[in-house]
């Protein structure tokens, strides 16, 4: 059967998350951009939200059972209150979901409980490479066998946390092949002063270099690359879809109350019509993430394909979306006491975000 | 209840069922009949009128899935119905052959969905019953006039009750009727059918005053002027009708016969739409479908593979047009299905029906255009039908409310304005 209804349980969980979207990550996304940090706080209380805990089996710490389908439901209102807060809450997920994905019984037992159970603490994972081509299925990162361990080498960025993090899955090409590592913090990678972009500046992102980094043989991540590649694909996808939910709600109630030539903004046609397509871009992308996550949950072949459709055309969707965000304000739009134009700036980066969120 | 995507049971055989249609009645004469305007594809229509016939009348034209059954014990649970999610795989695929010769499907088409919406009981049994006949049936729905399209409420074709005969006396003329020819005029292979006429009983009540009249077949006073050459959809006849002081009975009148201070008639006719934007949604998702199709087929036969999964910068032009098409004909598509299975669980979906009608308007513009593009002199040689899904795509984003109507529509649900105030 069709069914575009979440069910009893997951609502329950995404009001909780709707709740600290609204009330913490928004009110404090401003500031948080500004100022260039998240209040540790702010963090904690969303990790204690509870999303990733409930996707992760008892015998691992958690209470639940993964689904890509409620990941994306989640990640979609996290990034309705503010991208970089939610990234900075999904952060440990970047490490237990591929430990859980691709590790053996005796990887996820010994790597995923001191993370679920804990409070918030920065686990993180290293997948963006410096080139206009990144692609991460052609990693440019070596990873090379050397007796009982394996010896990393290559440059990483946009990599989150990583001057705290107490350990990161490493992401490098083995014979070719994208496998996933497990580097615990003191292996001898350099990290970066922070780094700058366009947008995400209240998360701490970070270069990080390894210069013949070994790592035990026993850190490797024996599993499929795909599922976790999917999977980091749909979580852009439904965080693209919440950066854009965003943009058209201000916009909408911006242009409701603004009067032009004795009117409301919204009541001209030019731009009302303008909302009538973002909401129609936004619901469609929606509607393929959904789709894409539940064919990774039900394990259906075209699932990878369906996750890089959706993750593409909701990166080309959020840009358009968040675009007209600015638009519609006009010159205030430009002005960042609105949220729009910031928005518009992370609405760019979604071409260039996989690797750094996954459900 | 649950977010999921499993194709349902009675949707997976009605698609298996209409692709060998598709396959073997639609896409072997769908050039011929391109190119040979008007002539009539009896060797589907036959087929089509059995084959409904068959299946106990549940017509694909008609647009009025059937009632749902009512289950032996009454303690089992009821599982919604999926009548309208059917029916818009249906018309996708049917479309996906040839959505010109998907609208000569006999079973009445938009006539018989005004009756199915409009019309009470008696008239229902009265006018619907012919479909199930002998001989394929045409039903037709006359609402535009040369001064009236999208803005209804300028039609002028005025009804008049004559009082000593109990008659309505109906005077207009109609342009741009879907099947007005099979619907009206006499055809030996055809059964009788009729035409919904919309007319104003009172004309200083605006839209409070249109109605909606069925005309039965051969009614004096009522004549096809014309066929329209049209783009595409070549086979299907989009007849101009013009009505002489036509008189009907009394009770050919679908819905009230008095006027209230009220729209209620007319919301009647909205809402009806409410219901048909969706499949005509999925009509134009069918036509996109054939075009991508066809494209990667004829691409894979020149060796060009699409590399799925690679970043933008690594991707051919190509690849990334046939990509982007693929994401714009499966996101319409949900869209689609969204309302239709809202339309099947009685949840309102203005909103979501106009959105899918808007969307796949759209995208099938798009996604056919790119494909002539991509195929080079191929794609506009009439040697292959992709120029002709073109010219097919470019009505969906015209009839049922044009993309801009719908763009209306969607635009006063997302701002929460009423008519009055979005205008």
């Amino acid at each position: 059967m069709y069914g575009f209804t979440p069910t009893d349980e997951q609502k329950m969980l995404i009001d909780t998350v709707v709740r600290y979207a609204k009330n913490d990550l928004r009110a404090a996304g401003h500031d948080a951009e500004e100022g260039k940090a998240l209040p540790q706080k702010l963090v904690s209380k969303g990790w204690e939200v509870g999303v990733l805990q409930a996707s992760i089996p008892e015998a691992y710490g958690g209470f639940g059972e993964r689904s890509a389908v409620t990941g994306v439901l989640a990640a979609e209102e996290l990034a309705f209150g503010d991208l970089a807060g939610a990234l900075a809450v999904m952060v440990p997920s970047l490490f237990v979901t591929p430990v859980l994905l691709m590790g053996s019984e005796e990887q996820k037992g010994q790597w995923i409980p001191p993370v679920i159970e804990g409070d918030w603490t920065p686990y993180t994972a290293a997948l963006v490479e410096k080139s206009f081509d990144f692609d991460p299925s052609a990693l440019k990162t070596t990873a090379v066998k050397e007796g009982d361990s394996y010896i990393l080498n290559g440059a990483k960025t946009y990599v989150p946390y990583a001057d705290s993090a107490k350990a990161m899955v490493v992401y490098a090409s083995l014979d070719g092949v994208t496998k996933a590592f497990i580097v615990e913090a003191g292996s001898g990678a350099v990290v970066s002063e922070r780094i700058k972009l366009m947008g995400l500046n209240a998360l701490p992102l970070f270069d990080v270099k390894f210069e013949g980094v070994k790592v035990p043989a026993s850190n490797l991540l024996e599993g499929d690359f795909a599922p976790a590649l999917a999977a980091m694909r749909v979580a852009n996808a439904a965080l693209a879809v919440g950066v854009a939910k965003a943009s058209l709600e201000y916009a909408r109630d911006y242009a409701k109350e603004r009067e032009v030539f004795g009117v409301k903004v919204a009541q001209k046609q030019a731009i009302a019509f303008m909302m009538a397509e973002m909401a129609m871009e936004i619901e469609s992308m929606r509607l393929l993430t959904w789709e894409a996550a539940w064919k990774l949950d039900t394990g259906a072949q075209d699932a990878a394909i369906e996750a890089y459709l959706a993750a593409t055309g909701a990166a080309d969707m959020v840009m358009m979306v968040t675009d007209r965000g600015v638009q519609i304000l006009g010159g205030h739009g430009y002005i960042r006491d609105h949220p729009v134009e910031k928005f518009m700036r992370e609405g760019r980066g979604f071409a260039s975000f996989t690797g750094l969120a996954i459900v | 209840m649950t977010i999921e995507f499993e194709t349902p049971k009675p949707v997976e055989n009605a698609r298996f069922l209409l692709q060998t249609v598709a396959d073997n009645m639609m896409r072997p004469v769908s050039r011929e009949m391109d190119e040979n305007e008007h002539e009539i594809p009896y060797g589907y229509v036959e087929f089509m009128h059995t084959a409904m016939k068959a299946m106990g009348g549940g017509s694909a034209g008609s647009l009025a899935p059937a009632e749902e059954k009512k289950s032996a014990d009454p303690n089992k649970p009821k599982r919604p119905s999926v009548a309208y999610q059917v029916l818009a795989n249906q018309l996708e695929m049917l479309s996906w052959g040839d959505v010109g010769m998907y609208l000569i499907t006999p079973g009445g088409g938009l006539g018989a969905a005004a009756v199915q919406a409009a019309g009470n009981a008696e008239q229902r049994e009265k006018f619907l019953a012919r479909f199930n006949g002998e001989k394929p049936t045409f039903a037709a729905m006359c609402m535009t006039e040369a001064g009236a399209g999208s803005d209804t409420s300028a039609i002028r074709t005025r009804a008049v009750l004559d009082e000593a005969t109990r008659e309505w006396v109906i005077t207009g003329e109609k342009i741009f009727v879907t099947a007005g020819d099979k619907s009206f005029n006499e055809h030996p292979e055809f059964g009788k059918g009729f035409i919904v006429v919309w007319a104003s009983i009172d004309p200083t009540a605006g839209r409070a005053g249109m109605r909606s009249f069925v005309v039965e077949a051969g009614t004096p006073g009522v004549k096809v002027t014309k066929l329209e050459h049209k783009m595409g959809i070549r086979v299907s006849d989009t007849a101009s009708i013009t009505l002489d002081a036509v008189r009907v009975p009394f009770e050919n009148i679908l819905g009230s016969p008095t006027v209230e201070k009220s729209t209620t008639g007319f919301k009647g006719a909205m809402a009806t739409f409410d219901a048909t934007r969706p499949l005509v949604a999925a009509t134009g998702i069918g036509v996109a479908r054939a075009a991508f199709e066809e494209v990667k087929k004829m691409l894979a036969e020149q060796g060009v593979e699409i590399r799925y999964g690679l970043p933008r910068q690594k991707l051919s032009s190509i690849e990334r047009d046939v990509i982007d098409m693929e994401i714009m004909l499966k996101s319409a598509w949900l869209l689609v299905l969204k309302a239709v299975w809202m339309a099947d669980n009685k949840q309102p979906n203005a909103l979501e029906s106009s959105m899918s009608k808007v969307k796949s308007g759209d995208i099938v513009t798009k996604i056919t255009q790119k494909a002539v593009e991509i195929m080079g002199p191929l794609g506009y040689s009439r040697e292959y039908l992709l120029e002709k899904w073109f010219r097919d795509a470019k009505i969906t984003d015209i009839y049922e409310g044009t993309g801009q109507i719908n763009r209306l529509v969607v635009a006063r649900q997302v701002l929460g304005y009423s008519g009055s105030e979005l205008r």
